[in-house]
C-alpha cells in the first residue's frame, strides 16, 4: 500500500521546500494538503499524526515521517541521490548542512520585524559570500557535481539555495563563476527545469499571507 | 591510514558531547585536540581544515569531517547504528533529530544573557514535558530499544538527553516511567556504563570559563542566535 506521497504544510516554502525540490529533482510526484487554520492544526494533532507537533509531515511508503532531515535522507536514500558509499554520504551530508544553515536565515527573514530585517540581510550576505559560497565555488572546481560525478542531494540544495540567495541579493554570485555556471547546468537537467517551470509545486518567495498564515496556525508556538 | 579518530573542539560538551556519546557507545577509542586560544582557531582556519570556519572537525578514515550532523550519521552508518535498511533509519532519524532539537535549546542556556535564561529554562521545561518526553515514552512502550529492537544512535542521543534535562530538572523523568527504565537498561550497557564513569572522556556541565573560552576563541558578541 505504498502509493502516493502526500506533503502536509503551509501553501509556501519554509522547510518543505527543500523536500519539494528534491522529489521535483528525483522526477517523483507528489500531492500536497495545505494547512491554513488553527483548527486543522488541531486535528492533526488529536490524531497524533505530528510526533513533535511539528510540521512539516510526509506520507510515504506507509509511514508518516515528520522532521525534515529525516524526511529529506530517506528521499535522498530512497531514489539515489545519496552518493554510493559512507563517505562519499559524509561529504554530501556536509554540504547539505552548510545550504541548510544558510536556507534557514533566509526562512526566518519574513518573520523578523522591520528592525531587525536589515541586520539579518547583512549578516546573510556577510555568511553567504565569506563563509559558504567560496566553499562551493571550490568544490564545483572542474567538477560538474558537488561530490563524485552524479547528481545528489547537495547538488539539488545548492540549486535552491543559490536561487533564494539570487532573490534576496541579486548580484550575490557575480563573485563566483563555478556557482553560476553550475546553476546554468542543473536548469537544464530535465526534472529541475520542469519544477522550474510555471505550473510546478515549486512555491513562489515568501509574503504577508504566507507569514500571517503561519503565526495564526501555529501561534504561541512561533 | 585510518588510524584514529581525532576530535577538535573547546574543552566542554557543546556540539560535540553528542559524538562523544556515540563513539564511546560504539566502544570506539578517540583523541582530542582542545581548542583554548583564538591563535589555534586561527591556524585551523588558515590550513583551510574548517570548511565554513567551524568546529565540530573530527579526523576520521582520512577525511576532516564538519557538520555535526554528517560527522553523526557518518560514525552511526559505520559502527552499525543506524538500523538496518532505509524505513529503520528513517524512524531514528525522527527520533534523533527532535533530540538534537531539545539539546539544542540547552546548549545555548549558558549563552542566554541572565535576564532570559529563566524563560528560556521555562520553553526547555514546557517542551521537553509537552512534546519531547510524551513521544519517546509512548516509542518505548514494550519495546527496549527506540527503533528495530536494536540499539542506534536515536537510543544514544536520548540517553544523553535525558541526562542533561535531569540535570537542569531532577524530577522531570519521573512521569514518563517508559524512559526512566530505558535509561536504567542503557546505563547498563558496558561501554556506556564506562563512559559514565570518572576518567572518560564526557565532558561536565558548561560553567564560566566554558563560555569565557568559546566567546574569546569565536570573538564572539552576545546576545547569540
Amino acid at each position: 500500500m505504498s502509493g502516493k506521497i502526500v506533503l502536509h504544510y503551509f501553501n509556501g516554502r519554509g522547510r518543505m521546500e527543500p523536500v519539494r525540490w528534491l522529489l521535483g529533482a528525483a522526477g517523483v510526484e507528489f500531492e500536497e494538503v495545505f494547512l491554513t487554520t488553527r483548527a486543522q492544526y488541531e486535528k492533526m494533532l488529536e490524531a497524533g499524526d505530528l510526533m513533535f507537533k511539528q510540521v512539516p509531515l510526509v506520507e510515504i511508503d506507509g509511514m508518516k515521517l515528520v522532521q525534515t532531515k529525516a524526511i529529506l535522507n530517506y528521499i535522498a536514500g530512497k531514489y539515489n541521490l545519496l552518493g554510493k558509499d559512507l563517505k562519499e554520504r559524509a561529504m554530501i551530508d556536509m554540504y547539505s548542512e552548510g545550504l541548510r544553515d544558510v536556507m534557514d536565515m533566509i526562512t526566518a527573514l519574513p518573520f523578523l520585524p522591520p528592525e531587525k530585517k536589515a541586520a539579518q540581510l547583512k549578516s546573510l550576505e556577510d555568511s553567504a559570500t565569506g563563509r559558504y559560497l567560496p566553499i562551493y565555488e571550490k568544490a564545483l572546481t572542474g567538477s560538474q557535481f558537488l561530490v563524485g560525478d552524479k547528481l545528489s542531494c547537495a547538488d539539488v540544495h545548492l540549486m535552491e539555495a543559490s536561487l533564494m540567495l539570487e532573490e534576496n541579493l541579486c548580484t550575490i554570485l557575480s563573485s563566483f563563476p563555478n556557482v553560476k555556471a553550475f546553476q546554468g547546468r542543473m536548469k537544464n537537467v530535465p526534472t529541475i527545469k520542469k519544477f522550474l517551470q510555471p505550473g510546478s509545486k515549486r512555491k513562489p518567495p515568501p509574503d504577508d499571507v504566507y507569514v500571517k498564515t503561519v503565526m495564526t496556525v501555529l501561534r504561541p508556538q512561533l | 591510514m585510518s588510524g584514529k579518530v581525532v576530535l577538535h573542539y573547546f574543552d566542554g560538551r557543546g556540539k560535540m558531547e553528542s559524538i562523544r556519546w556515540l563513539l564511546a557507545a560504539a566502544g570506539v577509542e578517540f583523541d582530542e585536540v582542545l581548542l583554548t586560544k583564538r591563535e589555534q582557531y586561527e591556524k585551523m582556519l588558515k590550513d583551510g581544515d574548517l570548511v565554513f570556519q567551524q568546529v565540530p572537525l573530527v579526523e576520521i578514515d582520512g577525511m576532516k569531517l564538519v557538520q555535526t550532523k554528517a560527522i553523526l550519521n557518518y560514525i552511526a552508518g559505520k559502527y552499525n547504528l543506524y538500523g538496518k535498511d532505509v524505513s529503520e533509519r528513517a524512524m531514528i532519524d525522527v527520533y534523533s533529530e527532535g533530540l538534537r532539537d531539545l539539546m539544542e535549546m540547552m546548549m545555548i542556556l549558558p549563552f542566554t544573557p541572565p535576564e532570559k535564561k529563566e524563560a528560556q529554562l521555562k520553553t526547555i521545561q514546557d517542551r521537553a514535558t509537552g512534546r519531547y518526553l510524551p513521544a519517546y515514552e509512548k516509542a518505548l512502550a514494550g519495546s527496549q530499544f527506540l527503533v528495530g529492537g536494536k540499539m542506534s544512535c536515536a537510543d544514544v542521543h536520548l540517553i544523553e538527553a535525558t541526562l542533561m534535562l535531569q540535570e537542569k530538572f531532577p524530577a522531570i523523568i519521573s512521569s514518563f516511567p517508559n524512559v526512566k527504565a530505558f535509561q536504567g537498561r542503557m546505563k547498563a550497557v558496558p561501554a556506556i556504563s564506562k563512559f559514565l564513569q570518572p576518567g572518560s572522556k564526557r565532558k561536565p556541565q558548561p560553567d564560566d570559563v566554558y563560555v569565557k573560552t568559546v566567546m574569546s576563541v569565536l570573538n564572539m558578541q552576545l546576545p547569540v542566535q
